[in-house]
């Protein structure tokens, strides 16, 4: 087994492990922790693939910005696993079968997507990950998108501080 | 064994270069804490620690080992996982940064040439900015660990004021990326080596200005030093901790400081290029080593302007802290930003 291969198993099984335990923990800053987890460990799959911009960027804008402002909410509103609302042993039972249910459709349309089937990944040696190609694709191909993209943040900073103002 | 297709001398390359590097920041940043209590006292015109050892030389050892030999306290309704992950993320935050700082260019030995930086990634100060805003999980998870209203009070103050003020920071470092074209750092300080071109606080004053600002507020340093607010919040977001764990909490803060310096120095004071000197000249390790030495110096300097600061400024109030973060340093750094466009485009 080469490095890398060791490398992706243990990602995976990391990211696995973490999700489900975002799912399964009954302390919901637990879950925030786990996830942060997770981030990391797809934040590792990005660099296997040689896309260290994406990688780090996934972990400034998600573990660093948007958990932290997760366990704000959480540890304002003091949640705790007693008066989180316990679900009973039917719903979750259904809540498992229809998730499960709706993995296999993923899944099963991800194996047999006739473009995905001839594709390899390119660990170590793709560059459109690297900063300079992803901003020169950015400002050319797909300009158009982009600049709506900031236009649609622009207005989602506005509205937030038009909620936060109203009082 | 081909198990593993490594090249196994650059793992014990790297792992000695890690090993040396994580020592050496901790001896620096025990050092660091005598030295502040040795500014506190010069500037407060009293003597200061002087018993134990020649000018009080072994009052760190002495420091340390009384943190250790403490009783250790968990509090018996905290969330003990996390009250004991606290400390320990904090310190490995801190002590993150010093994967990508160039502390010295390659010296040849064994007959490899060895790069005196852990890792030159292309991507190297978003990395620092990422470990950065991990930094904050520490103070958090202590904080809210505790189970107690002050610490969580603490903790949250002093996230919020990471988050401002790590925008305040990005935008200044935006500006500094214009004019430099690459994002990893050994690049930057080389850039600044060529003869002809100036260490990179010539063209970036304000921008400086606005990182060192933004660093001081992300060491929790005074006057941004509002987690801690004692007269406020008896202790900040560490005020269950004892022995070790509390240990780490204030040692994580002299690995930021240093860490914060070592990265002002590379990115703005030319790293380990020494001024009006060309390193050609010197044979090459010896050279290398004279530029890590040129390097310790500067984030020396920095260091002693921090406490310089801390013990002449009083502390902010919180509305004062945040109007500055986001009225004064945000608005600024947006026009350094924008000038330097402007100039780029015109002038470049």
């Amino acid at each position: 087994m080469s490095t890398t291969e060791i490398l992706f198993f243990f990602l995976s099984a990391l990211a696995l492990f973490s999700a489900s335990m975002v799912l399964i923990s009954k302390n919901p800053v637990h879950s925030v922790l786990w996830l942060v987890v997770t981030f990391f460990a797809i934040s590792g799959h990005y660099i296997l693939l040689n896309a260290q911009f994406l990688a780090i960027v996934n972990i400034i804008v998600y573990a660093g910005a948007i958990m932290v402002l997760f366990l704000f909410v959480i540890m304002l509103m003091n949640l705790n696993q007693q008066n989180e609302p316990q679900k009973n042993f039917w719903m979750k039972l259904t809540g498992v079968i229809s998730g499960g249910c709706f993995m296999m459709v993923l899944v099963s349309l991800v194996r047999q997507t006739l473009d995905m089937q001839t594709k390899v990944a390119m660990t170590t040696s793709g560059d459109i990950g690297l900063i300079k190609n992803l901003g020169r694709v950015l400002f050319s191909d797909y300009v158009v998108p982009f600049e709506i993209t900031s236009v649609l943040f622009l207005s989602a900073m506005i509205g937030a501080i038009v909620m936060g103002k109203k009082d | 064994m081909t198990l593993l297709s490594l090249d196994m001398l650059l793992l014990i390359e790297k792992l000695v270069l890690i090993v040396i590097i994580v020592f050496a920041s901790l001896g620096i940043a025990l050092y660091t804490t005598f030295a502040e209590r040795k500014v506190a006292a010069i500037l407060q015109d009293r003597p200061g620690p002087e018993r134990a050892g020649p000018f009080g030389l072994f009052q760190p050892l002495a420091d340390g080992l009384k943190l250790i030999m403490k009783e250790e306290i968990i509090p018996n309704s905290s969330n003990k996982a996390l009250f004991i992950l606290g400390p320990g993320l904090a310190m490995t935050a801190a002590l993150m940064t010093c994967a990508v700082i160039p502390w010295g260019s390659t010296v040849h030995l064994f007959g490899r040439e060895i790069d005196l930086q852990i890792a030159d990634i292309n991507i190297g100060i978003l990395y620092v900015f990422g470990v950065v805003s991990l930094g904050v999980y520490g103070i958090m998870i202590g904080g809210w660990a505790s189970n107690n209203k002050f610490s969580l009070m603490a903790a949250l103050r002093g996230a919020s004021q990471a988050i401002s003020y790590e925008l305040a920071m990005g935008i200044a470092l935006i500006a500094l990326l214009m004019t430099t074209n690459t994002l990893s750092l050994k690049e930057i300080v080389d850039q600044q080596m060529k003869p002809g071109h100036l260490w990179n606080i010539a063209y970036q004053p304000l921008g400086f200005l606005l990182f060192f600002i933004c660093a001081m507020a992300e060491c929790n340093r005074t006057p941004f030093d509002l987690p801690e607010a004692e007269n406020e919040l008896n202790f900040g977001y560490h005020q269950e901790y004892s022995s070790m764990k509390l240990g780490f909490y204030l040692f994580s803060e002299y690995i930021n400081m240093i860490m914060s310096s070592a990265v002002m120095a590379s990115l703005y004071f030319g790293g380990y290029d020494i001024p009006f000197f060309d390193e050609k000249v010197l044979p090459q390790n010896i050279a290398a080593l004279v530029g890590v030495g040129a390097l310790l110096i500067k984030i020396v300097i920095f260091i002693f302007i921090f406490m310089w600061i801390r013990w002449t400024i009083p502390r902010f109030r919180y509305d004062q802290l945040m109007n500055l973060g986001w009225k004064s340093l945000i608005p600024l750094a947006l026009a350094n930003m924008v000038a330097t466009g402007a100039w780029i485009l015109y002038f470049g």
